[in-house]
């Protein structure tokens, strides 16, 4: 199988590799992070996996990421191939700019709403992440599957779930997408193509992968021509180290299934740094091994992971097969709104906000004046407001509902004494009948 | 009254069934058997093949036929058989014949594990069946639980309807992780958008000597998690039917079979049924105690209450099948009449199926009991390798006959 990390011309446009195999420097190096961590060996026992530079430091400090933050410049600071650079058409930018806009707003409304006691639990942002979210989901079209974790409220919004029903769900009413049963990390949408949502790490990854089988099956099995649903599964760098991972890998690439496994590489996995945890932090390495491209980019540029995955799915949807693409992408805020929002690479990474990027670029080239896009943030705003109350004025899930969803069929309750099916007892459903 | 009995063996399969039919005596049939060996086996005659319900749904109704004595012999079994229609089967083979209809009524039925396809199942219920549906639809996997359990979840929301072979209901517990979030939970979370109608079976239970992780009793792993049906298959008809059913709901539904009753033999109509999921068995009526069992224990009590008849008890035999939820009707119209309750499981005593039973008699039927639930359960240890060991871990029939001589005085 072709070693995918510098992807081959013919599938996927020259992304440079985020390390070189720089045998000349020390081998062995020391990191130390001030705040919390302890020193940190970090070695290179062969070639081809990174190494860090000793000159690329930031500021003063020898940070544990220089080995990461070498890499986002190496990333960011190559000059973009002029011929092959992405052209984006005005409404192709606007249509980017305004989802992105949503996303962040939209989150920046949950913290909101979240410090003001309307919303609770654990909530997990994706300020920071949107250009991976849009940049993948706003290829898709109507039919596709998208699966993530608990991060997915960005992904409900970026596959079309309206934000009502988001916000909805999150103050948890009966108007929710899930009419209030799951909550900020199991948002679902069977019209919009959207399979969750998970608490666990790593256990959507199976059912993306379930989906993509399905369309397969659909095709073969069926004889239905006509589907050719493609699924991505979301996920961040801690679950690259979880079995269900791997063996999808291998799954997706024995069957071929129309799969795009992407990583949300944020480098932190709640306090575990992404070093720290893994072997080779390389994750888009991982996927060579199974037999699967393995591609990294640049996760806050959304007209990069635009290119990557409008490859990727055309990919997929030809029947070649699955690939694994590494987003470098950051999470501006705490893990969750309940942790401490204190990470070390905040300032770099929001020199690198995608929004902020993607606002020059459609400045720059001309593709959108200052009015336009303030009016799109205007627009979201009003959205926003509107999810809002409408989140506010929807009714509590009342008694009744606690039993309904239990089962498909509510057979399943069983045959009581009376020997009446308990279902068919209209206390019961009401939660109201002696169990 | 008739006792409603199969023909079946506990052979290892490995060296075919053998017939004991000679042994005239029901106490030498019941030493032979007592023995803890691997060619073991029991032939009770059928009488008349059916041990439906009283209380079946119309298309599984049949005549049941008295019978005077306790223990049919061997010439009636053979007019019996020239006369009845239907066919004789072994367990596995129901199983694949319930699977094998249900494929090819739906195409959206497909089953997924590990050598289910070209090596035809580790106990030979899906023989056949890739080479006849292809190897997407009967689907080899890695050796990879939580995930293709994971990857069916994914298909039966996206409208597929999955069967996960566990080759053995042990390595079931690597997919607890899917089988408890993802089965259980999706339909619940997802506010009821998405419908998971997987079944997942495999065999479980105390074997011959397989060693503990291969000897699990995990029924009341799974009792808890809300959103599942469990239900355990214990002859050749209520395997078929069972598995029908399961594969036919739109709820996620464990199927438990048991390890040594693959190779139990049965007569079985030639027309089609479907058994309630719901709904428990009643084996052979009585007055005088319940005695609720479900899976191999069935057997153990049925070979119990040969003894018992001799020595004049009048025993009520209930195949509680579903385990989850419990038939609270057909239980509970027993203990009304009886006032005693016996429930014989292989199931561990702590936190298993039984204890679960006994609340819940509890809670429902407590003015009805004259006496204290009686529970007989394996014991609270990793099934040992040795015979003699293994064979005091689960219950067997002296045990259930001390216990209703207990109970019933």
């Amino acid at each position: 199988m072709a070693s995918c990390h510098a992807p081959q011309a013919s599938f996927f446009p020259q992304i440079s590799p985020p390390f070189s195999a720089d045998t000349s420097s020390s081998p062995i190096v020391s990191c130390r992070f001030p705040c919390r961590y302890a020193s940190l060996q970090v070695s290179s026992p062969s070639s081809g996996t990174f190494v860090p530079r000793a000159e690329e430091k930031t500021k003063t400090e020898r940070n544990i990421f220089a080995c990461a933050a070498t890499a986002s410049r190496l990333v960011a600071e190559k000059p973009a191939p002029t011929k092959k650079k992405t052209t984006i058409t005005k409404e192709e930018g606007l249509v980017l700019y305004e989802d992105m806009v949503l996303g962040r707003s939209f989150e920046d409304m949950c913290a909101q709403m979240y410090y003001r006691g309307k919303m609770f639990g654990f909530v997990h942002l994706y300020n920071g992440q949107e250009a991976v979210s849009t940049g993948f989901i706003k290829c898709l079209k109507e039919g596709d599957f998208v699966c993530s974790t608990y991060r997915d409220h960005v992904h409900a919004l970026s596959k079309g779930v309206p934000a009502r029903s988001v916000m909805s769900e999150l103050f948890g009413k009966a108007t929710g997408v899930c009419r209030g049963q799951g909550g900020s990390m199991h948002m679902f949408s069977k019209e919009h193509g959207v399979l969750g949502g998970f608490a666990f790490i790593g256990e959507g990854i199976p059912v993306a992968t379930g989906a993509a089988f399905k369309s397969k099956y659909e095709k073969e099995v069926l004889k239905n021509d006509k589907v050719d649903a493609v699924s991505v599964a979301f996920f961040g760098d801690g679950t690259c180290n979880n079995g269900q991972f791997f063996e999808c890998l291998n799954m997706a690439a024995l069957w071929k299934l129309p799969i795009i496994f992407v990583v949300e590489n944020n480098l932190w996995a709640i306090g575990m740094s992404h070093i720290r945890a893994t072997s080779d932090p390389n994750i888009w390495k991982k996927g060579p091994a199974f037999g699967i491209p393995g591609v990294h980019v640049d996760g806050m540029d959304v007209l990069k992971v635009r290119e990557v995955a409008i490859e990727a799915i055309a990919r997929a949807r030809r029947g070649d097969g699955p690939t694994l693409v590494e987003c470098e992408t950051y999470r501006f805020r705490g893990h969750s709104l309940a942790d401490p929002d204190e990470l070390p690479e905040k300032a770099h990474y929001a020199a690198r906000d995608p929004i902020l990027a993607l606002k020059k670029y459609l400045l720059q080239h001309n593709l959108a004046d200052e009015n336009e896009l303030k009016s799109i943030q205007t627009r979201i705003d009003e959205v926003l407001e509107d999810a809002v109350d409408f989140a506010e004025a929807s009714p509590l899930p009342p008694r009744s509902q606690l039993l309904e969803n239990v089962f498909a069929d509510p057979k399943g309750f069983g045959i009581g004494p009376d020997g009446r099916y308990r279902c068919e007892d209209p206390s019961f459903t009401a939660g109201t009948a002696q169990v | 009254m008739g006792l409603s009995s199969i023909a079946y063996d506990l052979g290892s399969g490995l060296n075919g069934p053998m017939s004991i039919s000679h042994l005239s005596s029901p106490r030498q049939q019941l030493a032979f058997s007592a023995k803890s060996c691997s060619r073991a086996c029991i032939t009770v005659r059928a009488a008349d093949g059916n041990s439906g319900s009283m209380r079946a749904p119309p298309s599984t109704v049949r005549a049941s036929k008295l019978v005077t004595n306790a223990v049919a012999v061997k010439s009636e079994t053979a007019s019996i058989a020239a006369t009845k229609s239907g066919h004789e089967l072994l367990l596995f083979e129901a199983l694949r014949e319930g699977l094998e209809e249900e494929m090819e009524r739906d195409p959206r039925v497909c089953v997924l594990g590990e050598d289910v396809g070209h090596y035809g199942g580790s106990y030979k219920v899906t023989k056949g069946l890739a080479e006849k549906f292809g190897d997407l639809r009967v689907l080899d996997t890695p050796i990879a639980e939580n995930s293709f359990t994971g990857m069916a979840v994914g298909a039966a929301m996206t409208g597929l309807r999955p069967i996960v072979e566990g080759m053995n209901m042990g390595f079931l517990l690597l997919a607890y992780n899917q089988i408890s979030n993802n089965c259980g939970m999706l339909h619940y979370t997802s506010g009821g958008q998405f419908t998971i109608p997987v079944v997942i079976r495999g065999p479980g239970g105390v074997g011959r000597q397989l060693g503990a992780e291969h000897s699990q009793r995990l029924e009341s792993y799974f009792q808890s998690v809300p959103g599942l049906q469990m239900v355990a298959c214990s002859t050749p008809y209520n395997a078929k039917g069972l598995m029908k059913a399961a594969i036919r709901s739109e709820n996620p539904v464990i199927l438990c079979e048991h390890v040594l009753l693959y190779n139990l033999k049965e007569r079985i109509p030639d027309e089609e049924y479907v058994c309630c999921l719901e709904r428990a068995e009643l084996v052979r009526p009585g007055k005088d105690v319940t005695i609720l069992t479900y899976s191999r224990m069935r057997h153990h009590v049925l070979q119990a209450a040969k003894s018992l008849i001799n020595k004049g008890y009048d025993p009520e035999i209930i195949d509680i099948i579903s385990l989850k939820p419990f038939d609270l009707h057909t239980i509970g119209n027993s203990i009304k009449k009886t006032h005693k309750v016996l429930i014989v499981e292989e199931c561990m005593r702590t936190g298993g199926i039984g204890a679960s039973l006994r609340a819940s008699i509890m809670d429902n039927f407590w003015d009805y009991l004259d006496a204290p639930i009686m529970c007989l359960s394996s014991q609270d240890v990793p099934t040992p390798y040795a015979g003699t060991l293994e064979e005091a871990t689960v219950v067997q029939p002296p045990q259930i006959v001390k216990a209703i001589k207990q109970l019933c005085g």
